[in-house]
């Protein structure tokens, strides 16, 4: 066992480079649907909401940054090499105000159940790693 | 949409005859997973009293059947490798049928093995995925973590405490059916709800209990026309309803975290099938996790969503209760390698045929199997009818 095994990094996707480019800025760039004003994560070529207008039916938007803790677990059992310093750490589906769930962690608050309500306003945090990649992070609000 | 009528039609045309599983499950480092692919198919078509020169159709999930057929040494006329994860092997029977029907194969072979513990080559994740991309790196990895977030947002629905009751019920229940089975990995080891409740956490709210195995294993299952099924050394199941499909691939894309695809597959099967849920005498439904377990009986219409923990009170699955659930042990107790789906089939066959020895069902004539893959992701359901 040794904690010195790399995480996985994201591979950006052409679709998602401005996506990742604006969070090593600090900033949430989200893509929406011009037609149905729908936000999507993550970005893809076209709206899910509206597929006909290809590319030119999304807009790209900047987010608030603002979630609310939609659900979360608490590892124990580090599920890659990477992660064994890190547990137990705090895994969460977050819903941002634009209404679209994005995967992440919950920093800033005790790894335990009693200290995390489903429902409670988070804020985003921006995790600049030794890789040069921002990870989209959040705590409690 | 499926056509319900035409489905109807295909009901009932082809059997499963043969069922097996490889020679040892549990901790086998002596077999690659191939090998266990192999015994599993030999032991199958032994079962059905076929040779593999037989075989004219194989399907296959993990491994691609190009590889598979290779290793037998046959040379199948269709081919399938849908792999969709554990519920995948499920999914083959319903293709199988299809086929058969169809004219383009008159004997299927469906085969997994895969050493989920001993693997010296196992298989790397692509990275290039959006799964990869946006979950990964948070250390969102693997199936205890996807599952933990899914049954934490089912407790802030309907309770915590009842939740976690009906979790351990379905925890030492199945450990009960495990006990009649000596291919079970926990066949000697019996259980409590205090061993339950004291078993370390993985992924909280999962503990280790609420976790399946992770085991070396194979399984393989024959399927023929009715025609040719006749002539079955050991009798054969009719296979009479299906569904299949899946709504996203990473747990952050599920549309509803109580709400899997069985909701869907479920339905159908039983319609396709003729029959309704009362008429269903045994239950196999993929247990990778107690939560997996929970959930699918609402999906499936079992009961209504939320009401799972009243369903599987006081030991209602467990051997002499009211709603037999995973005779064979499950994945929680008997074995899991990874994929385990293709095993729901296999006991719901031997308890149709008789054959399931100190656990067999009084009255078994209408079985569901139910698969779930991925992250919640796909599910299989069908329907099979005793002879």
């Amino acid at each position: 066992m040794t904690d010195t095994t790399p995480k996985p990094q994201p591979i950006s996707q052409p679709e998602s480079d401005r996506y990742w480019e604006g969070l090593k800025n600090e900033e949430i760039w989200l893509q929406r649907s011009k037609a149905t004003g729908k936000y999507q994560f993550y970005p893809r070529t076209f709206s899910i909401s509206d597929p006909e207008t290809g590319s030119d039916g999304i807009e790209w938007v900047r987010a608030s940054g603002k979630a609310e803790l939609y659900t979360f677990a608490i590892v124990h059992v580090a599920p890659h090499m990477g992660f064994v310093g890190d547990v137990p750490y705090i895994t969460a589906l977050v819903q941002l105000e634009e209404d679209v769930i994005v995967p992440t962690n919950i920093v800033g608050v005790t790894p335990e159940p009693d200290a995390l309500q489903i429902g409670m306003s988070l804020k985003a945090v921006f995790e600049h790693n030794e890789g040069g990649q921002t990870l989209l992070k959040f705590r409690p609000a | 949409m499926p056509n319900i009528q035409k489905l109807q039609n295909l009901s009932g045309q082809a059997h499963i005859v043969g069922v097996g599983e490889s020679n040892k499950l549990g901790k086998v480092p002596e077999k690659s997973p191939l090998a266990h692919h192999s015994e599993a198919a030999l032991n199958a078509l032994d079962d059905a009293g076929m040779q593999l020169s037989d075989v004219d159709a194989l399907f296959t999930a993990g491994w691609s059947t190009l590889d598979v057929a290779e290793y037998l040494g046959i040379q199948p006329r269709y081919t399938d490798s849908t792999s969709v994860g554990g519920s995948s092997f499920v999914i083959h029977v319903a293709h199988a049928l299809a086929a058969i029907a169809a004219g383009y194969c008159e004997v299927a072979l469906i085969t997994h093995g895969q050493s989920g513990r001993s693997d010296r080559a196992p298989i790397p994740r692509n990275p290039g995925t959006p799964m990869a991309q946006y979950e990964a790196p948070y250390g969102i990895i693997g199936p205890p973590v996807s599952y933990a977030m899914a049954a934490r947002r089912y407790m802030y629905q309907y309770g915590e405490d009842r939740t976690r009751q009906a979790m351990a019920e379905i925890a030492v229940s199945t450990r009960k059916w495990a006990n009649l089975n000596p291919m079970a990995y926990f066949y000697d080891k019996p259980t409590t709800f205090d061993e339950y409740h004291n078993s370390k956490w993985v992924a909280w709210p999962l503990h280790l209990l609420d976790c399946c195995l992770v085991t070396d294993a194979g399984a393989a299952i024959v399927i023929t026309t009715a025609e040719r099924a006749r002539d079955a050394k050991n009798g054969s199941v009719k296979i009479l309803g299906a569904g299949e499909g899946h709504d996203h691939s990473g747990i952050s894309q599920m549309p509803d975290l109580t709400q899997a695809f069985g909701t869907y597959t479920g339905p159908q099967a039983l319609e396709m099938a003729g029959v309704s849920h009362a008429d269903i005498d045994l239950a196999m439904v993929y247990d990778s996790f107690t939560y997996t377990v929970l959930v699918s009986l609402e999906n499936l219409g079992f009961c209504g969503p939320g009401e799972g923990p009243d369903f599987v009170a006081s030991q209602r699955t467990a051997p002499g209760g009211e709603f037999p659930l995973n005779t064979n042990g499950g994945g929680l107790s008997y074995t899991h390698p990874g994929m385990y789906g293709i095993f729901t089939v296999v006991e719901a066959a031997r308890q149709l045929r008789g054959q399931a020895g100190e656990r067999q069902l009084d009255n078994c004539d209408v079985a569901v199997a139910h698969g779930t893959g991925g992250l919640l992701s796909s599910t299989g359901t069908i329907v099979l009818g005793a002879n």
